[in-house]
This record gives C-alpha cells, structure tokens and sequence, in this order.
C-alpha cells in the first residue's frame, strides 16, 4: 500500500491504495471525482521529492503528494 | 530559513540578518519585503506551507547561491496576516551588487512558481483559495497526460 496525501486547498484526508507505479496512482486518481478535476494542475512528490516519471517505481510505506498550484509572498 | 505563525517582524529578521553579516565583507545586501495590500475586501491573506520540500527548494537555491559566492535568506509566514502586514522576506548578500540584484530576482520569480506555499484571501473570517493567483509548479499534470496513460 501507499499512502497518498492531498496538499493545501484540495482538502481530502489522505487515502491508501495499492500501486506499484505512479502510472496506477495516476488511474486511481482519475476515478476518484473529488480529485479528478485538480489533477490536470497538479505536480507530484514520492517521499518529498518532487518527480516526473510516471514509471517510477514505489514499494509499500512510500508517501505520494499531490501538490496544487501554489502562491507564495 | 525562517518560518513563523502569523505576520513576520520585519524590524527583527531584517537587523538580525545584517547583524549576522556584518563582518562577512559583502558590499551588497538586498533585501525584498513582501506587505498584504488592501484589495477585493481582503481582511487578510492565509497561508498553508508544506515545509519538507520548502526545505529542499531553499537549500537548491542555498546551493545556487554559494556558487556564485552569495548567500540568501528567507522567512515566511504561516496562517493568517493581516493588510498591511509582513508575510514574506527574502535577502541576498555577495560581494558585488550585480549579483546580488540579479538572484534576488530569479530567486523571487522562481518562488513564486515552486515554493510549495498555498495562499487564500480572508473575507468575513472565511478562507478562500487564490486560484486565480496561483501557478501549477514545474512538472504538473503528469497524472493526466494522455502519452502517460
């Protein structure tokens, strides 16, 4: 299982589901309506790195962010 | 880098890092002061930051800095600041003010478009989302893009 967290304005409590790649976190996303909309605006962290490839790897325990457009100052 | 609950003393943070640098021998300090404007019936400007990969974002730029034998600082506010009031400052020191006046401005830009910070406008007590205002940060949409799916 990994954890995925939705930052700032999306407010969802965190949820858990079963992915081996970003690519199937990616397809569980989409399913879910409350996140879906964002998703399209939405860049991504596994473990507070920021990534780009949606083949990358995850293993049980790892933390997915779901980080909205942002504006800081 | 400084992070703090409600508006920054700006007099504070501002002396102490010039104190902090005072013998280091740089010729140029520039400072940017970021103040919440009075607009749209504002009563304030609320912040939410996810501070692991702030930290990770300053200390790229910390890295950044360093080769080009400058330093930069920064504080930041968490929750609610009035109008009127400090949320953001930021500062470089280096020994030349070219420097200086060039990372201020790349390191302010790209803040703007990568500090995980979200901003919402506080009218009648409640919290809204500055979308309007908002910048997706580099790598968004990765979870849509159809050559990815």
């Amino acid at each position: 299982m990994v954890k995925v967290e939705f930052l700032g304005p999306i407010g969802l409590e965190p949820i858990e589901i079963e992915a081996d790649t970003l690519k199937d976190v990616s397809k569980a996303l989409q399913d879910i309506k409350e996140v879906s909309s964002w998703l399209d605006k939405c860049a991504v962290a596994v473990n507070d790195v920021m990534s780009n490839d949606l083949s990358l790897k995850l293993k049980d325990g790892d933390r997915v962010s779901i980080l909205p457009p942002v504006c800081g100052g | 880098m400084e992070l703090y609950q409600g508006p920054l003393d700006v007099k504070e943070i501002f002396n102490r890092w010039l104190e902090a640098e005072r013998e280091s021998n740089y010729g140029a300090f520039i400072p940017f002061v970021g103040i919440i404007r009075a607009e749209d019936n504002i009563e304030a400007l609320s912040f939410d930051i996810y501070e692991p990969i702030l930290e990770s974002w300053f200390n790229s730029w910390v890295e950044k800095a360093k080769d080009r034998g400058a330093i930069i600082k920064m504080a930041h506010a968490i929750g609610d600041v009035p109008i009127h009031t400090t949320s953001y400052m930021s500062a470089v020191f280096s020994p030349k003010r070219r420097v200086a006046l060039e990372l201020i401005d790349e390191f302010v830009e790209d803040f703007k478009a990568n500090a995980p910070i979200w901003k919402y406008d506080v009218v009648n007590g409640e919290r809204i989302y500055a979308e309007d205002r908002s910048t997706p940060m580099s790598g968004s949409g990765i979870l849509v893009k159809k050559e990815n799916i």
